[in-house]
């Protein structure tokens, strides 16, 4: 079980608190009417699968309810660091890289 | 035979003489000891023939003495209880105990089914995609009713299990799995050192080896030495022992997963113990001290009963004080063999040969032994007998043929490292030369092996790797480590695995994997036809895919392979060892999940009085609905549900809503976050007003609807539907934090915090004046259609009140606090009944909604759009919403898109049902002609006939027109009218009456 850090709450709580919520960092345009067909569909159904470190938006929902951001390394499934909304996607050290 | 002899030793072994156990097997009665096993018990009573295997059906005994034992298999229980494939090696013996053997028919002695061996040409490796493919029409005749008689391994219950089962949590700093010296020494290192220690076995004894051979550890007998581990052990607070405990899986990131038999072996369980026990094990550091698995040797006819592993053998002589058979054959490749013939004389059992095909071993090995046997320098080529071993041939190193007659033949080809765990999580074996066999290789973080899981199979070096292993572990996790030890044992010659081949002077099969009857002539037609990796031989042959994949198989089945190849076993990659490593119960993986328990059954506030009036209750996702509510002489849901409708269609209904979606969206920016999140445009209403909302997808599919009320310029309260409430809430989280972050606005689920009724029909406001405080004015001046607004219940309470309409009729939601919401539902029934109503159900409401053409979740069911729907002319024009850049794409335009319309039945009784498929009159019935299907139904005693909605290609063309409603499985077929989605009152008069 991963013991995942809520930003929010600020501490260690398990796996079965959270729910995953797909990738995270991907803006919806401005203006979806505008854009073409091609960058909707980017935008709607396209998403990166990652050997390695993936940032994922997940949210504390049997906790504080908020989605958060997080850095996740698909091989090991470890969680190498988790961030607020908004913020952006941290550079990871050392211990992030292996 | 030997039946009604008794073949237990009159002294020694770990089983309690003064505690005799009664058991049947095969509807035969045998008596047991306390701390038997059923193999132990069988072979105590001289039952040696326990099964008839997978294929050929051939009579089969025990193998081995632990839970690697791939022969005999016995069904244990009865009804909902029925266990199949156990293993009767782990088995634990209890008064009252019956077993029956598998896979025979009439008899196990006479199995009419082991014709299959005549075909075995037939049944070869691969036989399921070669023999049964043609001619196609003979698949479901004839081959599929054929194999489903004579193959599968036991039956699976067919009642619901009644038993009990529930998971733990348990953390620790150091998990060691196995307690044999290894184990035992690494346990004991650790907790000394203070790290929170458990220490799992899945055997009910503690000591491995130790109480299955004769060693002496510093002056003490093994048994003796592993019993007081165990007691030191238990009186530690910082370290757990736990029996009966088979350690499973290894997972990510320190996780492990163990199931513990908590009453299996319990006569009479106490009422509420759980049955199995899943433990979920969190441990910063593991010590895998699993054992090794012994190897057989393959010869012709090896699977005869009679033939068992050495290691078992010494097994049921030291620690059940059984003797397996009463003249004995030993073949072995290794000095083990030196321990089996010394045990074997102790015992009294007769040695009549002793064969290894190393030069000058035999008799180096007799003769340090000291028992008096036939040395042959040579292999066994074959057992002799059918039922049971009655001899073995063998050919020596000259060429000469030998044949003894034997009822035991006690066979080792070394050992294999127990390395299962230490792959689950991806590892790959490694090659070890000097013991010939695949050991641990790269282990996961936070792993360590010891012990013969480690290829160290002698005595001494386990107990010092063990107790080092345990002191690393400590010391890591910070942990002052306990001094070295150097403890004296009896000295032992560790046994080299072999490659040993089958003799080409053999007959007869030469089984490789005895669980699923895979011989070597399987593995020799595999590898001609191709199949030459041992994954590919283990899917092509089921090599290793029984329920004890493999454990004493893999090992003979890559040697044969690698023979063939003219290759090194070390030059093949082993199959991956996957969890579980031995077979879990279902039951204890859903531990206390199951049936109402699954989730939790959510029930409104009111809920109790629906109970008292009689109501049957219905799920609707995870609440429990009333609906309908029976009264009189009515018998059913269809006479009730036909009578609320005409109930408030004449006068006045309620119906609890309660489960409905609530939520309180405020502030400054909560029109402008609802104009957003829905897609009408509800940021526009007035305060004091109340409207339809649409929620869509971002790919422009409907998602959800219900109502937004704004009660105050930055005040609003929206609900949505009842089974979509965690869904719509996840939906306006997601849009306030991720999409809107900026504006300034709360949400709250309130779904329980409300109870909330509708009150319909000609007299509903006459019937919710009756429970509001005679203040608050719900004239239609003061009230009018559409209207919110908070107000006081007689009593004072608060309330809101809402002037909405699902049925067509004039109707109310009136809302409470929760708390208040029973007495609230009980005046309202009143109300209506002494207005000549009712209260009315979820039947009668879907009855009411589908003559007003209403969506519900049947229609909106993730892929039907807006315009699909008819509820385009609802969706806001201008502004921004989830889903809108979708709506405008051609493809969501195509009229050919199924769309809704009204159906109802040309005859009055002809029931038009949900799921049923829509079809031109006259055309055939296949998916080529099919036009859509129906999403709900319901009796109108309104029109007097059955009506649906239905999801139609070109929907809106065919109003007018007839369609078959086909819904062959329970063969209705129905003649209906298409017709507008709102049958009754399109003109929407009624709202006003
Ligand atoms: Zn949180």
């Amino acid at each position: 079980m991963l013991l995942i850090r809520c930003p929010y709450c600020a501490t260690e709580r398990p796996e079965i608190e959270f729910r995953h919520g797909g990738q995270a960092h991907v803006a919806r345009p401005a203006d979806p009417s505008a854009v073409d067909d091609a960058a909707w569909s980017e935008y709607l159904f396209f998403r990166d699968n990652p050997k390695g470190v993936a940032a994922e938006r997940w949210r504390h929902v049997h906790g504080c309810g908020r989605f958060f951001n997080c850095l996740r390394d698909t091989v090991s499934d470890r969680i190498l660091a988790t961030y607020p909304a908004g913020a952006p996607r941290p550079t990871l050290g050392a211990e992030g890289a292996r | 035979m030997t039946a009604g002899r008794s073949f237990r030793l009159a002294s020694g072994g770990l089983v309690a003489r003064d505690a005799p156990l009664r058991f049947s097997f095969d509807g035969a009665d045998y008596e047991g000891l306390a701390g038997d096993t059923l193999a132990s018990a069988l072979l105590a009573n001289g039952v040696r023939l326990a099964g008839r295997s997978f294929k050929y059906h051939r009579p089969r005994g025990i193998v081995a003495a632990g839970s690697e034992e791939p022969n005999a298999l016995v069904e244990l229980g009865a009804v909902g209880r029925r266990e199949p494939d156990t293993r009767a090696t782990t088995a634990e013996l209890f008064d009252g105990l019956s077993a029956r053997s598998q896979n025979r028919w009439p008899s196990l002695r006479f199995d009419a089914m082991a014709v299959n061996s005549l075909f075995a040409p037939l049944l070869g490796a691969g036989f399921y995609y070669k023999t049964f493919m043609w001619p196609a029409s003979f698949w479901e005749r004839l081959y599929e009713p054929l194999i489903r008689r004579a193959a599968g391994l036991g039956r699976i219950a067919e009642a619901r299990d009644p038993d009990r089962y529930e998971t733990v949590h348990d953390h620790c700093d150091v998990l060691v799995v196995g307690a044999g010296p290894a184990g035992i020494a690494a346990a004991l290192a650790a907790a000394r050192a203070g790290a929170k220690t458990i220490l799992v076995e899945e055997d009910f004894v503690a000591g491995g080896r130790l109480v299955a051979d004769r060693r002496e550890i510093d002056g003490v007998g093994g048994a003796e030495f592993a019993r007081a581990a165990q007691a030191e052990l238990a009186g530690l607070p910082n370290a757990r022992v736990l029996v009966r405990t088979a350690l499973f899986g290894a997972y990510d990131h320190g996780e492990y997963g163990a199931v513990e038999r908590v009453t299996d072996h319990l006569a009479d369980p106490p009422p509420f113990a759980v049955r199995q026990r899943l433990r979920r094990i969190f441990a910063k550091r593991c010590i895998v001290a699993a054992g090794a698995i012994e190897r057989p040797l393959p010869f012709g006819d090896n699977d005869r009963p009679g033939v068992m592993l050495a290691g078992a053998v010494r097994a049921y002589l030291n620690r059940y004080a059984v003797t397996p058979g009463t003249r004995a054959v030993v073949f072995a490749d290794n000095d083990d063999a030196a321990r089996t013939l010394a045990d074997l004389a102790l015992a009294g059992v007769e040695v009549a040969a002793h064969v290894d095909p190393r030069p000058g071993a035999a008799a180096r090995l007799t003769a340090a032994s000291g028992v008096a046997t036939r040395a042959i320098e040579g292999v066994v080529t074959r057992a002799l007998g059918r039922l049971a071993v009655t001899g073995a041939a063998s050919v020596d190193a000259a060429g000469a043929a030998w044949r003894v007659d034997c009822d035991l033949i006690a066979v080792s080809g070394g050992w294999t490292p127990s390395a299962h765990l230490t792959t689950h999580l991806g590892g790959k074996p490694a090659w070890r030369e000097d013991i010939g066999a695949f050991a641990p290789g790269a282990l996961p973080p936070g792993m360590a092996v010891a012990g013969a899981a480690a290829g160290d199979f002698g005595l001494a070096d386990a107990l010092t790797g063990g107790w080092a292993a345990g002191a690393r572990a400590a010391q890591d996790l910070g942990f002052a480590p306990p001094p070295p030890r150097e403890p004296k044992v009896d000295p032992d010659a560790p046994a080299r695995a072999s490659t040993l081949r089958v003799h080409p002077g053999a007959r007869g099969k030469v089984f490789v994997d005895l669980q699923n009857d895979v011989t070597t002539g399987d593995v020799a037609l595999a590898r001609r036809e191709g199949f030459r990796r041992p994954e590919h031989l283990k899917r092509y042959t089921t090599l290793g895919m029984a329920t004890d994949q493999g454990k004493t198989s893999g090992p003979l089945g890559l040697a044969e392979l690698a023979a063939l190849e003219g290759r090194e076993v070390s030059d093949l990659a082993p199959t991956t060892w996957r969890p579980p490593f031995t077979p879990v119960a279902i039951g204890a993986l859903a531990g206390a999940h199951v049936g109402p328990d699954l989730q939790p059954t959510r029930l409104p506030p009111a809920h109790a009085v629906a109970v008292e009036m009689g109501a049957v209750f219905v799920p609707a996702g995870p609440w429990l609905r009333a609906q309908y509510y029976p009264q009189g002489a009515e018998s059913g849901w269809l006479e009730a549900a036909d009578a609320e409708v005409r109930a408030v269609r004449a006068a006045a209904g309620v119906c609890d809503v309660s489960t409905l979606g609530k939520f309180e969206v405020a502030g400054a920016d909560a029109a402008a976050f609802l104009d957003f999140a829905f897609a009408n445009p509800v940021g526009a209403l007035a305060p004091g007003r109340v409207r339809y909302g649409l929620l869509l997808r971002d790919d422009g599919m409907a998602m959800d609807d219900g109502t937004v009320a704004r009660l105050a310029p930055h005040r609003f309260v929206v609900t949505s539907s009842s089974v979509g409430g965690p869904a719509a809430h996840l939906h306006f989280d997601f849009q306030r934090q991720a999409r809107k972050p900026d504006l300034d606005v709360r949400i709250e689920n309130v779904t329980s915090q409300w109870a909330q009724f509708s009150v319909a029909g000609p007299r509903a406001r006459d019937a919710i004046a009756r429970v509001l405080d005679p203040a608050f004015d719900v004239s239609d001046a003061a009230f009018p259609y559409l209207a919110a607004g908070e107000a006081r219940l007689a009593g004072g309470e608060p309330a809101r009140l809402f002037r909405l309409s699902y049925s067509g009729e004039r109707a109310y939601e009136i809302a409470t606090p929760a708390q208040w919401g029973a007495g609230l539902f009980r005046a309202l029934v009143a109300a209506c009944e002494e207005l000549g109503g009712r209260a009315y159900g979820l039947e009668a409401l879907n009855v009411m909604r589908i003559e007003k053409g209403h969506v519900a979740g049947s229609e909106i069911d993730g892929r039907t759009t807006p315009r699909d729907l008819g509820l385009d002319k609802f969706v806001a024009k201008k502004k921004d919403f989830v889903g809108r850049a979708m709506l405008s794409r051609p493809t969501l335009l195509d009229p050919a898109r199924p769309s809704l319309v009204g159906l109802r039945s040309v005859e009055p009784d002809a029931r038009i049902v949900a799921g049923a498929h829509l079809l031109a009159e006259g055309a055939p019935f296949d998916a080529r002609h099919d036009l859509g299907h129906v999403t709900t139904f319901g009796h109108s005693p309104t029109l007097g006939r059955w009506i649906a909605l239905a999801l139609v290609k070109d929907g809106a063309a065919r109003i007018g027109t007839r369609l078959r409603a086909v819904e062959p499985l329970r063969g209705h077929d129905a003649l209906c009218e298409v017709v507008a989605p709102a049958q009754f009152d399109p003109e929407g008069s009624r709202l006003h009456g």
